[in-house]
């Protein structure tokens, strides 16, 4: 059987990760491909890398930390932020990237899709979508780091992408991220049995049983998560131990 | 020892190659049928569409190289499923090295996406050499949207929507349906088997 996945997903600004870590012994501590290598030693069954950084500078110290993590690292991982054009993708899938993901880029020009999708293969393209629910209970898509509202609803956009040829969807809830309370499971699961390709669960994990209930009442295919494991609140093997006991089925 | 990575321009080998050399192995990605011909292993990895790719296979002769070579030669995804006789995706006849079609999932259920991408269990492992210490139940990494039904190659199945090849053998030609070089540590052992064949 498929198993779901647990994504791990680091912030790197100028070539450092951003948040702390409760993780000890570790040669240099922001070390994103050191971290990268420990969370895979411990099972995650990808990696996210996401790049932060502003200047020309810190996106070139980025692309030389991919080819350090692909150098090192066995198990597929994604990288997101600052990629607008196809010339970013090729940068970043030649520096040994296996997927990227596009936000803001591609609900300001949705052909970025199609054009990924024709030259790499759908399966490199994961499009993330950032959304919050609205008085009227609609979700809307937001850009540039969840600022700005473009009038587009979560599901038609998604059900959009998929067309396009994405080949993954990464949906953040804006109302749940950061707050620990749980995913957006309503949501999630309208989503995931709306369209044929996997959704990415993000935004809300505080506690493991929030993840098997993205997987059971979500029907995400895939959770992601930052600060729960950096901080080390939850470890990956307890994680995956304990959705084994809950009958969810995850790689041991 | 020598081993050689086709070229036939089917999407990003660099994760081979890198896998390759964390097992302290260089290999030399090529379209010489020559080099190719002498390696002591070959891979056939790739990702795209089959008809472009046989197209590309063709065009080089590399089609005839790859059915002709007497030493192990191992076909990673595409790779995989162009080796056998005929793939559904684009009507494409192919090498025929696997007298088996390769053809699309057709979901059953609503929770069947396809591509089956992810993480999946091998079962029903056999005594092949490649899969050599490998366990029953043991994952690793899939992205693909057609496959090869069980045949009498079948050396490791994988269970998605229907019971599917994950690996096939037929003498010195090997393939996995999955990304060894994608696979954590039990994909490195596989590619470790590979190299000690």
């Amino acid at each position: 059987m498929l198993a779901k996945r647990i994504i791990p997903c680091l912030d790197v600004k100028d070539g450092q990760t951003v948040k702390g870590t409760k993780f000890v012994g570790l040669r240099q501590a922001g070390d994103p491909v050191e971290l990268g290598r420990i969370y895979s030693e411990q099972g995650a069954d990808e990696l996210v890398f996401l790049d932060i950084t502003a200047s020309h500078d810190g996106r070139k110290t980025f692309a030389s930390m991919v080819e350090r993590v692909a150098s090192q690292l066995n198990i597929p991982f994604t990288v997101g932020g600052g990629i607008n054009e196809l010339a970013d993708v090729e940068r970043m899938l030649s520096a040994g990237a296996d997927k990227v993901s596009i936000n803001s880029a591609a609900l300001s020009r949705p052909q970025l899709i199609d054009e990924i999708a024709r030259h790499y293969g759908s399966q490199v393209c994961v499009v993330a979508i950032d959304a919050h629910q609205e008085h009227n209970a609609q979700w809307q898509c937001y850009i540039h780091g969840g600022r700005v509202p473009v009038g587009k609803d979560l599901f038609q956009w998604a059900h959009e992408a998929q067309e396009r040829g994405a080949g993954e969807i990464l949906f953040t809830s804006m109302d749940h991220d950061g707050v620990k309370q749980g995913f957006a499971n309503d949501a999630l699961r309208r989503l995931s049995d709306q369209l044929t390709i996997p959704i990415i669960a993000s935004g809300g994990a505080g506690e493991m049983s929030h993840f098997r209930d993205a997987f059971r009442d979500g029907h995400a295919d895939a959770a992601l998560a930052a600060s729960v494991f950096h901080f080390g609140e939850i470890s990956i093997p307890d994680l995956k131990a304990y959705l084994k006991r809950e009958n969810i089925n995850v790689r041991s | 020892m020598d081993i050689a990575i086709i070229d036939y321009g089917a999407g990003n080998v660099g994760s081979v190659i890198r896998a390759l050399q964390r097992l302290g192995v260089n290999p030399l990605l090529t379209s010489d049928a020559e080099r190719i011909a002498k390696a002591d292993k070959v891979l056939f990895p790739g990702q795209g569409e089959a008809r472009h790719a046989m197209q590309q296979l063709r065009r080089s002769g590399l089609d005839k190289v790859i059915t002709s070579l007497r030493q192990p030669i191992l076909g990673i995804c595409i790779g995989q499923q162009l080796m056998c006789r005929h793939s559904e995706e684009g009507d494409t006849p192919c090498l025929g090295i696997f007298d088996t079609p390769v053809l699309r999932f057709q979901p059953q259920h609503h929770q069947d996406k396809v591509p089956h991408m992810g993480w999946n269990a091998l079962t029903n492992i056999s005594a092949s050499p490649l899969l050599r210490g490998i366990d029953e139940g043991e994952y690793v990494f899939f992205v693909h949207s057609y496959y090869v039904p069980t045949c009498p190659w079948t050396t490791a199945q994988t269970n998605y929507i229907l019971p599917f090849s994950a690996a096939l053998q037929r003498d010195n030609f090997h393939a996995t349906q999955f990304h060894p070089e994608k696979s954590g540590s039990v994909g490195e052992r596989i590619l470790s088997n590979f190299l000690d064949l």
